[in-house]
């Protein structure tokens, strides 16, 4: 298999809002065509909705609906099982089993690359486990393995920096042959900005706030509402680390962790308005989280937007609750 | 200092036994009902899974008998169950009901700081300690013992409900045991009870294979006493999920050798990795009552259970490969008596109508 040139799908879900570039460069280093999926549309929704059990969150669901986009188009999926990224934490256990449910409802199902990442006991063995079962996968070794990981950590590290000063906000922002129309862009589209903007936190999973389809762009509606937004991801890491040690005990979910961080951080800082989190229905680790995130916020005082989202959430009814939300803030702030 | 604990079907009696061991005063929640859900469902997140839900029901009911201090386990991921407590403590803040919690971990870093805690609670020489643990022990590995001959009678006995009187008889008085040889005697004499009631029939029944989340499949309240309900439509119900399992498996570590699940095993290719909870299990156990000839398999999970949704996912492969009907069924305070009795009895109706047209085929 050495020569073959492999036409790789990577669906642009999850995950692919967290490691969507590192992914690519490391596929393409290693001389595979790199196929990602589309932006999230009804017919990718409508068809991860189809494939999936009834009960998975919708985040899932449009997983599902990216892949199976994909399944007849390329040699492979890549479909990492994500059981952990940092020492001594998770993501969810519907990650740790993601390559084999797409195995069972995907009809016919190409081979899926499902390599194990888990960082969770030895994160340097763990990573480098991981990366050579990548490359593995697609019958590479050796030296060009460390050249692709070195350029995908460097695309990576570039990413995240853009991200904290609030540049590029979307895992697409990286995707330098698709110019991010559309996608949201804080500094350089926050056009109505003026002095007195109210600062809106928005915590929640990137692959809801930055898939505008699936997430019904509420960074984009806040700031239209004219609202200055602030995303987990616009924090450092000692900022939101620094804000969950205040917890009486460690939470272990990796995004957890930001989303708590993030909330337990802004709702701190005197200029920022309120918190809106935005969150999948049936979502696990978002049910104990949020809810503790909502909790803290109601006795500081600080105003708190729960919006859940499933499949049948309409966008009228959620339009209807952020304005009635924003309302509420101008109004605090003149009073 | 009077403590109580979560409940989950009959482990009351265990820890009961253990906590008493150490000299220290229990109060047993009153047994789940449907107030017990109702007081959790109001207080708790709407989206949290069942169990944080109705274990909430459970310390309100404790406190209105007296019970000052909660002990319970805690965990460090990869599901929901490990952040419990941190949920739970600060809802019974927001509404001002006021207790201690004693939060056992798993001893992965601090192995001192479940001693610390042991050492808090403990209130007796050490070795009565150790003998209320032991007593414990017993007591779930007896529990189980009549409960799994109570799963093959239900289906066989001429009248409905005879045997589970019988094991009621049992429980009460297993949690007034204070020795081995009570324990062994009660059991004796339960099983000789229950060997006395009429059947109308001793040969093959439909046997069904029960999987899924620990406390729908072990707590009767929350699955609306289904394996009664699969009884009395004529099923045996086999399941790998016992109480002196879950025991072993979390509060010893599995130090005990006992017959263990190996979804490792068993549950590949399927589903080729550990999910949380009880997914893995779930899938494993269902290709395992699949190869010992199960006429089906029922799962049951919470709710936006993350595992069990795993493992739901990947049930059409199973049931395509080894030709075992599954069904699933989720459980929250929405779930309703009809309803799941008549999803029972179409599935039973299904599996028996299977199994006759394999008989027919056969000859
Ligand atoms: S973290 Fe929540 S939204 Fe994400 S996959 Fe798990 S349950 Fe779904
Ligand atoms: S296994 Fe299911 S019920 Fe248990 S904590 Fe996890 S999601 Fe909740």
């Amino acid at each position: 298999m050495k020569n073959k040139k492999w036409r790789l799908g990577v669906p642009r879900a999850l995950f692919y809002y967290y490691y969507g570039p590192w992914w690519e460069t490391f596929f393409q280093a290693l001389g595979a065509e790199v196929v990602v999926s589309p932006p999230t549309s009804k017919e990718i929704m409508d068809l991860g909705v189809s494939l999936a059990v009834a009960e998975a969150c919708l985040p899932v669901k449009v997983y599902y609906g990216h892949a199976a986009w994909l399944a007849g188009q390329v040699d492979a999926l890549f479909v990492p099982r994500l059981v952990s990224v940092e020492k001594k934490s998770f993501i969810c256990p519907k990650l740790m089993g993601l390559p084999d449910m797409l195995r069972a409802a995907l009809k016919p199902c190409p081979p899926i690359i499902d390599t194990t990442v888990n960082l969770a006991r030895q994160p340097e063995e763990g990573l480098a486990a991981a990366v050579q079962g990548m490359a593995r996968a697609l019958g590479v070794k050796g030296s060009r393995v460390d050249l692709a990981m070195a350029a995908a950590e460097a695309r990576y590290h570039a990413w995240l920096a853009g991200q904290q000063q609030g540049d590029s906000m979307a895992a697409a922002d990286c995707r330098e042959e698709e110019p991010a129309s559309g996608v949201y862009r804080s500094s350089s589209s926050q056009g109505k900005e003026s002095r007195d903007a109210l600062q809106i936190g928005v915590i929640g999973h990137g692959y809801l706030i930055y898939d505008q389809y699936l997430g019904m762009d509420i960074p984009g509606k806040v700031k239209r509402l004219g609202g200055k937004v602030i995303l987990p991801e616009n924090l450092t890491t000692l900022q939101v680390e620094k804000a969950c040690r205040r917890l009486p005990k460690r939470l272990y979910w990796t995004l957890g962790r930001k989303i708590m961080g993030a909330a337990l951080y802004l709702m701190e800082q005197e200029n920022v308005a309120g918190l809106i989190h935005l969150t999948a229905f049936g979502c696990g680790p978002d049910s104990l989280v949020g809810d503790l995130a909502e909790r803290y916020a109601r006795r500081r005082g600080k105003p708190f937007l729960l919006l859940t989202l499933d499949e049948h959430t309409g966008e009228a009814g959620l339009n209807t609750r952020l304005e009635a939300f924003m309302d509420m803030l101008y109004r605090r702030r003149s009073a | 200092m009077k403590v109580t604990f979560p409940h989950m079907g009959h482990l009351w009696l265990v820890l009961k036994a253990a906590l008493e061991g150490i000299g220290l005063e229990v109060v047993v929640p009153p047994p789940c009902t449907r107030r017990t859900l109702e007081l959790g469902v109001r207080h708790a997140p709407e989206s949290a899974c069942l169990p944080l839900k109705v274990n909430l029901g459970n310390f309100l009911e404790a406190k209105e008998l007296g019970a000052d201090t909660i002990v319970m386990a805690g965990g460090v991921g990869p599901c929901r169950i490990g952040y419990y407590a941190q949920v739970q403590r600060e809802i019974l803040r927001d509404i001002g009901c006021d207790y201690e919690m004693v939060v056992f971990e798993p001893p992965d870093v601090h192995f001192s700081e479940v001693w610390d805690k042991v050492k808090y609670l403990n209130r007796r020489p050490w070795q009565e300690g150790v003998r209320g643990v032991i007593l414990a022990w017993q007591k779930a590995c007896a529990v189980d013992s009549l409960e799994q001959e109570l799963q093959q009678l239900r289906p066989r006995e001429a009248k409905p409900g005879q045997a589970d009187a019988v094991f009621q008889r049992a429980l009460r008085e297993l949690d007034a045991a204070g020795g081995r040889g009570e324990i062994k005697k009660i059991v004796k004499k339960a099983k000789s009870e229950m060997a006395k009631i009429p059947r109308h029939t001793s040969g093959p029944v439909l046997r069904v294979g029960i999987v899924g989340e620990i406390y729908t499949v072990l707590e009767p309240m929350v699955n609306l006493n289904i394996e009664r309900r699969l009884g009395v439509l004529g099923v045996e119900v086999v399941r790998g999920l016992f109480l002196s399992r879950w025991i072993n498996d979390n509060l010893f570590k599995g130090l005990l050798p006992l017959p263990g699940h190996h979804p490792e095993k068993t549950a590949p290719p399927f589903l080729n990795h550990f999910v949380g909870g009880h997914g893995w299990e779930s899938v494993g156990d269902t290709v395992t009552f699949a190869r010992h000839g199960c006429d089906g398999v029922i799962q049951l999970a919470p709710l936006t259970c993350m595992p069990e949704i795993v493992a739901h996912s990947v049930m059409p492969a199973v049931q395509e490969a080894r030709g075992i009907p599954v069904m699933t069924i989720y459980l929250d305070e929405q779930t309703g008596e009809a309803g799941l009795q008549t999803r029972l009895e179409a599935f039973v109706d299904m599996l028996r109508w299977h199994k006759g047209r394999k008989a027919a085929q056969s000859f």
